[in-house]
């Protein structure tokens, strides 16, 4: 396919071309200087963890950001992409995550939206073009049905319509496998190959390893904002399913060589057999990724490492654990005592704890100050309430004393938490949790979207409780931190624990199998 | 920011006393600078309307404020007005917006002015305004189960159940008083007349019913409830950031159907207080719509409730002198819900400049 597609257009170059391109928002270096070629009759699958840069990029193709640095060709020449609608008529379209339709009109109604106000749409004619237009690419759409009535999967395909009516030679679809069937994610799959047949470039950015392998023709793969690695077509066809997977890991989780003995991994460790937390068989209730079947104990003074592909039930199980979910089935017992029917206040009481990584979504209150927020969980509690009264000066002396211990940098604890870092946010969470009769502490993401130095404090701390005889349940998507601290590795995938490995030299292949969905 | 120059404010989190008064300073500024602002523009319409201003506002400051018997009428307006506030600052603190309050005010008004007479015939006087007041309390809390029950545990919006509930609400009022509780004794349709010995006691040898006193009382409590206790914190809380709310273990629904019961238990016990204390009976079509004023007030105030007896005072000296003015100079009734709605603007416009300033400062 690629072959018989490609060649005749070969000779073009690509259409878009990245070069050098960096963008930098503060405090973070979104991309470092990405170059990516979109060649025409090619899927161009674009891979990278969370926050390794691939919105961005996306953000500067369809001209909703413009880089900093670097240059975007288009057909060889550099040019300035200053807004979306620049971008569609230079021929690039994006269909997102999320359907751009609106739902309450027809198909046809979203298509003419952007015309003149002063003319009268020609709903017929734009009707027989997007007829003629989906029947090329072989699906079938009804113009005159309401967008809000089709399944997300033919909102896309009408979304690829619209791109393609509007002249579109570079299509990206960002994430548009992650919200649907895995049957509508197929016929996706199908849709790709067709338009690359007609000569389109197409970039498909997605977290799921078997469809990149499974529609790409070209793999790139950023981490951390900057180019990790690409596999060109010819590679990809040679190589097995199976070898092209593991190399994709590779080089998505770290550049690392595989044998390499990883100097920073700590030192196996004596771990005492008492399991303080103990979860058998827990299944949870969820719209995109139910869980079921999940079971792992974790020791005293452990810690288990959680590693998977972002979105296959961490967030869902961490909520589970800590209350904020009902579990449907299955039990969870804290130093032997079940608390699956518990409240997240009860499980607290018990020594469960749980740092979010949503940390100003629901970790905090950013109006509140400082001091409030350090007691968000325990709200009522002698002695910073007396009979429900608030207690100024004990809230005050608690609010200094962690401020203090944990090193926020805060103006005052009277200041707005939502003003203070990412990393001294993080802080205050940190001392919320850790503070007090902590037995088994839930950590999600702990280290997402903070500078070096903080990561650096915040897995102190991990390492800390630990230590300290804490069971430390340790969910994160970023490999090399869960080498780094845990003992044990379970990996996650699509809802379900699919193994649990130690943390020895040869951790990081096995976690990598896993993760692509191999048996060890 | 330094580390070194943290850990001393760390240390020392007493803010340096000058910015203090320099956020005091601005705080009054963009409270009081609209209200000065909405009165000049109203000056403006009065003049397009051909009224001299200047008259018109010390009309209605000499008989609302600086005559005895204005003064007085004031003071008794801001009773329910106080509670109506109160009930608002409870709800909005806690993210809720009940816009009920005028059918939980109604329908508790017109139950207890059918029930006060009818009891004053067999109970003492106290007992008779005691159960009122509860009457009027349980009442606008039933009316405000329905909207409760789908905004906690369905999610609907409260703002468009509660303001059909009003609608409801007025015309269940108007049907009791016309059919079940009219008086056969009048020709106008109106509730039996609870006599004026048998209301609220009067403050000392004024005319200014104690209503007042349950007015200021009940606001404070709320104040100091909603910011000095743990419950109101919880509510506030839920109000500013429900997964918060979640991810702490509060009991969201629970606490959603009591804010919505305390509030509308509130604007109930303003009707009580408005019957027992003023009125004394409920005629037909009689509707005040006390809470859906009261609302910028509370705004403007930022449900602060020192702040909102400051402006409740402020509005019932408008309203009260308004109305002798509607009579001596031609100048509607209403124009003092003119002046209320030209502050709102300019309030909305000053908080929008706020911002913008601050962001500048920041960046």
């Amino acid at each position: 396919m690629v072959g018989s597609s490609a060649s005749p257009v070969a000779a073009q170059g690509p259409v878009v071309s990245l070069r050098q391109v960096t963008k930098r928002f503060p405090g973070v270096v979104a991309n470092d200087h990405v170059t990516i070629d979109l060649w025409p009759g090619e899927v161009h699958v674009l891979l990278g963890e969370n926050g390794a840069g691939k919105s961005t990029l996306v953000g500067m193709l369809s001209g909703l950001q413009k880089p900093d640095e670097g240059e975007i060709l288009i057909d060889g020449s550099a040019i300035d992409i200053a807004s979306p609608r620049q971008a569609l008529d230079l021929g690039i379209g994006t269909v997102f995550q999320h359907s751009m339709l609106v739902p309450s009109l027809t198909l046809v109604d979203n298509f003419t939206l952007g015309g003149p106000w002063w003319k009268r749409p020609d709903r017929e004619g734009v009707a027989a073009r997007m007829r003629e237009q989906a029947s090329s690419i072989g699906i079938r759409i009804d113009p005159y049905a309401l967008a809000g009535s089709l399944s997300l999967g033919e909102q896309q395909q009408v979304e690829i319509v619209r791109a393609l009516m509007r002249g579109s030679r570079c299509l990206i679809l960002d994430e548009a496998t992650a919200m649907l069937t895995p049957r509508d994610a197929e016929q996706l799959g199908e849709l790709m190959r067709r338009l690359v047949a007609r000569g389109l470039a197409v970039v498909f950015i997605t977290h799921k390893l078997n469809e990149a392998l499974a529609y790409g023709d070209r793999i790139s793969v950023l981490r951390l904002g900057k180019n990790a690695g690409a596999m060109e077509p010819q590679v990809l066809k040679s190589a097995d399913t199976s070898a092209a997977m593991a190399e994709v890991v590779r080089m998505m989780f770290g550049t690392n060589a595989f044998g390499e003995a990883e100097s920073g991994a700590r030192e196996m460790r004596a771990v005492g057999g008492r399991p303080v937390l103990a979860v058998d068989g827990l299944a949870v209730d969820d719209g995109s990724v139910p869980l079921s079947g999940i079971s792992f104990t974790v020791a005293a003074g452990e810690i288990l490492g959680l590693a998977g592909i972002d979105g296959n039930g961490q967030k869902q199980l961490a909520e589970a654990l800590a209350g904020q979910r009902p579990i449907r089935s299955g039990s969870l017992k804290l130093k032997g005592v079940s608390l699956e029917k518990a409240g997240v206040g009860e499980r607290r009481s018990h020594g469960l704890r749980y740092v979010t990584d949503d940390r100003l979504g629901e970790g905090t209150v950013g109006t509140f100050p400082v001091s409030t927020n350090l007691l968000l969980k325990q709200i009522g509690d002698r002695p910073f309430w007396k009979s429900g009264v608030e207690q100024p000066a004990a809230i005050a002396d608690n609010a200094r004393r962690y401020v203090g211990e944990f090193d926020v940098r805060t103006p005052s604890i009277e200041t707005p938490v939502a003003k203070l870092s990412g990393g001294n946010i993080q802080k205050v969470l940190l001392a919320r949790e850790l503070s007090g009769a902590a037995e088994a502490v839930i950590f999600a993401k702990p280290t997402y979207g903070l500078d070096v130095q903080n990561i650096r404090s915040s897995r102190r701390r991990i390492r800390e409780a630990a230590e300290a005889g804490r069971a430390v349940l340790l969910i994160s998507t970023d490999l090399e931190e869960i080498l780094e601290l845990a003992d044990r590795i379970a990996v996650m995938s699509q809802g379900r624990i699919v193994g649990t490995v130690d943390n020895d030299a040869d951790a990081r292949r096995k976690i990598g199998e896993l993760m692509s969905g191999m048996t060890v | 920011m330094s580390a070194a120059q943290t850990t001393r404010t760390a240390d020392k989190p007493t803010e340096a006393p000058p910015e203090h008064r320099r956020e005091w300073a601005h705080m009054a500024l963009i409270t009081i600078g609209p209200v000065v602002v909405a009165l000049v523009i109203g000056g403006l319409v009065l003049i397009a309307m051909g009224v001299n201003p200047l008259t018109y506002y010390s009309y209605v400051a000499g008989r609302g404020l600086f005559s005895p018997s204005g003064l007085q009428a004031t003071l008794t307006r801001m009773g329910p007005l106080l509670l109506i506030a109160a009930s608002l600052i409870v709800a909005f603190r806690a993210g809720i917006w009940n816009l009920g309050g005028d059918g939980q005010f109604l329908l508790g008004a017109v139950l207890v002015a059918a029930a006060g007479p009818a009891l004053v015939e067999i109970f003492p006087v106290w007992v008779v305004l005691i159960v009122g007041l509860l009457i009027g309390a349980v009442v606008g809390m039933l009316w405000s189960v329905v909207p409760a029950l789908l905004r906690a545990y369905q999610g609907v919006n409260e703002i468009i159940t509660t303001l059909m509930m009003t609608f409801l609400g007025v015309s269940l009022a108007n049907v009791l008083v016309k059919l079940a509780f009219l008086d056969p004794t009048t020709t106008v349709p109106q509730t039996r007349t609870l006599p004026v010995e048998d209301r609220l006691p009067r403050l000392f040898d004024t005319t200014v019913s104690s209503g007042l006193l349950i007015g200021l009382a009940v606001i404070i409590v709320v104040h100091l409830v909603m910011t000095r206790t743990a419950f109101g914190l919880k509510l506030r809380v839920v109000g500013a950031n429900s997964k918060a709310a979640i991810h702490a273990g509060l009991p969201v629904p629970l606490l959603t159907v009591l804010v919505f019961g305390i509030s509308a238990a509130l604007a109930g016990l303003a009707g009580a207080v408005d019957i027992l204390g003023t009125q004394g009976n409920v005629r037909a079509d009689w509707n005040p719509a006390y809470s859906l004023t009261v609302v910028p007030l509370v705004f403007l105030a930022r449900f602060n409730g020192f702040g909102t007896i400051a402006f409740v005072f402020l509005f019932s000296v408008l309203s009260i002198g308004g109305e002798s003015a509607a009579r001596k100079l031609g100048v509607p009734n209403y124009f003092s819900l003119v002046i209320v709605a030209i502050l709102l603007v300019v309030l909305g416009l000053t908080e929008y400049l706020d911002q913008r300033r601050q962001q500048k400062v920041r960046s």
